[in-house]
């Protein structure tokens, strides 16, 4: 027999029996349904996890200079200057495609006035990749561009906290010129306000401008208090920081005995804070799935077995005009793996309508992956081949002598 | 002139029931050319169920050997035993053994599924000249339950005959019917034999013997008469003879 005839042979014996078949599918589709409308929610709401938890900044890297002792001394961070722009060239010479953000960072304290008003705070000296890294955005007006970072430009971006202090009256602060440590800055931009950190350190209160100003025009020096990079993804943060190590120690021509003169610091806390929520939704969400269908599977062999026994005077003839062990085993397996893969094919329909309707009704974040899908019916089609084998084997051993006679 | 259709040559069967071996069959042997009706008598116990289901290629010896259509079946595997099933017998069995909700044409196409050398298209002409060979050509969309028992044992012939068999064994096949109605069977079964078919009939019933040309009884696992029948009823004879009864 093949496998055309085997399909229409299985249809018809389903059609025989509509409504046992179908309550033998609903195991099956109420399990596949149950699995994409839970990986659609589970999955949303991980993704919306990610983005909320990428934002703070998770694959950020940041470079320090290490605290050193100098003749006993124990000599705080900032003030060693052993952090330099060659560093951070070294770093951009990789061209490594883990490292997707850099920028040196120089910053002073001082005091920001604006006509009668003014305002202590920091200055950081940074590049144009400095936004995207602490995912700071522009909220009015512009970043300033590489061209300002060459020409040494006076411009800077302001924070929310410094506008406030600084423009109480509330007029647009782009384009007025403002003054750090006597130091005039044209305003050219604002920032989205972020808020206050998990650390409770204002994150609005920041200056930004270009750190060859900065270095120029207000610290006068040439060393970098620190260096920001940012990794394409949490999953390369260690790879990214591996390369950075190298690249400094390169640059400082550390020999192989000589301890780092500086940290690497990434944001392992907050990674590792993603990838549990992460593998806790997987987790989960694989046990109902697997769950749903090992029940949905115990239906389908559970029915398999009445049939091979209500339809043994059946298998009986047939195998007495000529049908094989194996043309009797194909015919039960077909019908089993045809059940639980129409069952599957209409639970995903459910499935995804029902995800589609919880974030339609309930505001939830839905995602439904392809791969999901794929998976559940692939799952589905080994379900029916494994809970099917066994009945249909049982039905290919019968004696055909015994079988005829069965009543 | 004719050829051995079957060759029975001391053929033992036993059973192993527990500690105890029954022996069914205790050394038979007998041949049917091409063109015989046979009928083989025996009372319950006699083994001819056991002889039936060595004929039929079901089961094999335990001792001796069975020849059909000069295939030894002794020798042959299980799925080697389904395609003698499927090619070389024909089987007419007293319970019809039809597929139920499946009509009279599935029904006897049925044999022809398991034979990957049919077409489709081969299997429907077979299929549909086999029920016009037990007049039954316009039925061929009815289900069995909206055919009578006579006609679903036609049903049954017609899937017999589909492949062409060197054999039509028989089982009983009169069993469940009406006299009238077991007349008509056996008349068509008569006529299949007169065409030239090779019939195995299997039964307890001596006036269903009469209708054959030679009849072979077994008793206690042995055959104890094995005779050609010199006057041969015709069943449609018979059939004309019977009272008319009167129809509802």
């Amino acid at each position: 027999m093949n496998i055309l005839n085997l399909v229409r042979l299985a249809i018809r014996a389903m059609q025989r029996n509509k409504f046992r078949t179908f309550l033998t599918m609903l195991g099956i589709i109420i399990g596949v349904a149950a699995v994409i409308a839970m990986m659609a929610i589970g999955q949303g709401s991980k993704q919306s996890i990610q983005a909320s938890l990428s934002s703070m900044g998770s694959n950020m890297i940041t470079v320090i200079p290490i605290s050193n002792t100098r003749g006993g001394v124990r000599l705080q961070g900032s003030s060693i200057q052993t952090l330099r722009m060659t560093d951070v060239d070294a770093i951009r010479k990789m061209q490594s495609p883990d490292i997707v953000g850099i920028s040196p960072v120089v910053s002073t304290n001082g005091q920001a006035i604006k006509a009668e008003n003014n305002w202590p705070t920091s200055i950081q000296g940074v590049d144009v990749d400095y936004p995207d890294i602490r995912q700071l955005k522009i909220k009015d007006g512009i970043m300033f561009s590489e061209s300002d970072v060459k020409s040494f430009a006076k411009v800077c971006i302001l924070g929310q906290t410094v506008i406030t202090n600084l423009f109480p009256g509330g007029e647009n602060p782009i384009g007025q010129i403002i003054r750090f440590n006597k130091v005039p800055f044209q305003v050219i931009g604002t920032l989205v306000p972020k808020g206050v950190s998990s650390f409770g350190q204002d994150q609005d209160d920041i200056i930004l401008a270009p750190y060859t100003s900065v270095q120029a025009r207000l610290t006068a020096t040439n060393y970098l208090q620190s260096i920001y990079t940012s990794a394409a993804n949490e999953t390369v943060s260690d790879t990214a920081t591996k390369q950075i190590i190298n690249a400094i120690r390169i640059s400082h021509r550390l020999k192989n005995s000589d301890d780092n003169d500086f940290d690497v610091r990434t944001q392992a806390e907050l990674i590792s804070t993603i990838s549990s929520t992460s593998s806790m939704l997987t987790v989960l969400l694989t046990a109902v799935a697997a769950i749903s269908l090992l029940i949905g599977g115990i239906g389908i062999m559970n029915i398999m077995y009445v049939s091979v026994t209500e339809r043994t005077k059946e298998i009986g003839l047939r195998m007495s005009i000529g049908a094989r062990g194996i043309d009797i085993l194909m015919q039960f397996l077909i019908e089993a793996v045809i059940i639980s893969i129409t069952g599957g094919l209409i639970g995903i329909v459910l499935g995804v309508s029902s995800a589609q309707a919880i974030n339609i009704f309930m505001h939830w974040p839905i995602l439904i992956s392809e791969a999901s899908i794929v998976l559940s019916f692939l799952v589905c089609a080994i379900t029916g081949v494994f809970f099917g084998y066994y009945p249909a084997q049982k039905a290919s051993r019968l004696d055909p002598i015994e079988a005829l006679r069965y009543e | 002139m004719s050829k051995k259709i079957v060759e029975v040559q001391n053929v033992k069967r036993e059973f192993v029931m527990g500690t105890e071996t029954v022996r069914a069959l205790k050394g038979v042997s007998f041949t049917v050319m091409e063109g015989e009706f046979v009928t083989i008598m025996g009372s319950s116990g006699s083994g001819k169920t056991t002889l039936l289901n060595m004929l039929g290629c079901l089961d094999k010896p335990t001792e001796g050997n069975y020849l059909l259509d000069e295939v030894n079946i002794v020798k042959l595997s299980r799925n080697e035993l389904a395609k003698v099933r499927n090619t070389k017998i024909g089987f007419v069995f007293q319970s019809y053994n039809l597929l139920p909700r499946t009509s009279a044409l599935e029904n006897v196409e049925l044999p022809l599924f398991y034979n990957p050398s049919v077409t489709a298209h081969e299997r429907k002409e077979r299929a549909l000249k086999s029920l016009a060979a037990v007049k039954l050509g316009d039925r061929s969309d009815h289900m069995p339950n909206q055919l009578s028992g006579g006609q679903q044992q036609r049903v049954a012939i017609a899937r017999a005959l589909v492949n062409d068999p060197v054999m039509i064994l028989a089982d009983e096949a009169t069993g469940n019917l009406d006299t009238r109605t077991s007349y008509e069977v056996m008349a068509m079964i008569q006529e299949l034999n007169e065409q030239g078919k090779t019939i195995v009939f299997v039964t307890h019933e001596p006036d269903i013997a009469a209708f054959s040309t030679r009849t072979i009884v077994l008793k206690d696992g042995k055959v104890v008469k094995d005779s050609i029948n010199e006057n041969k009823r015709s069943a449609k004879a018979m059939l004309e003879g019977l009272p008319v009864t009167e129809d509802y």
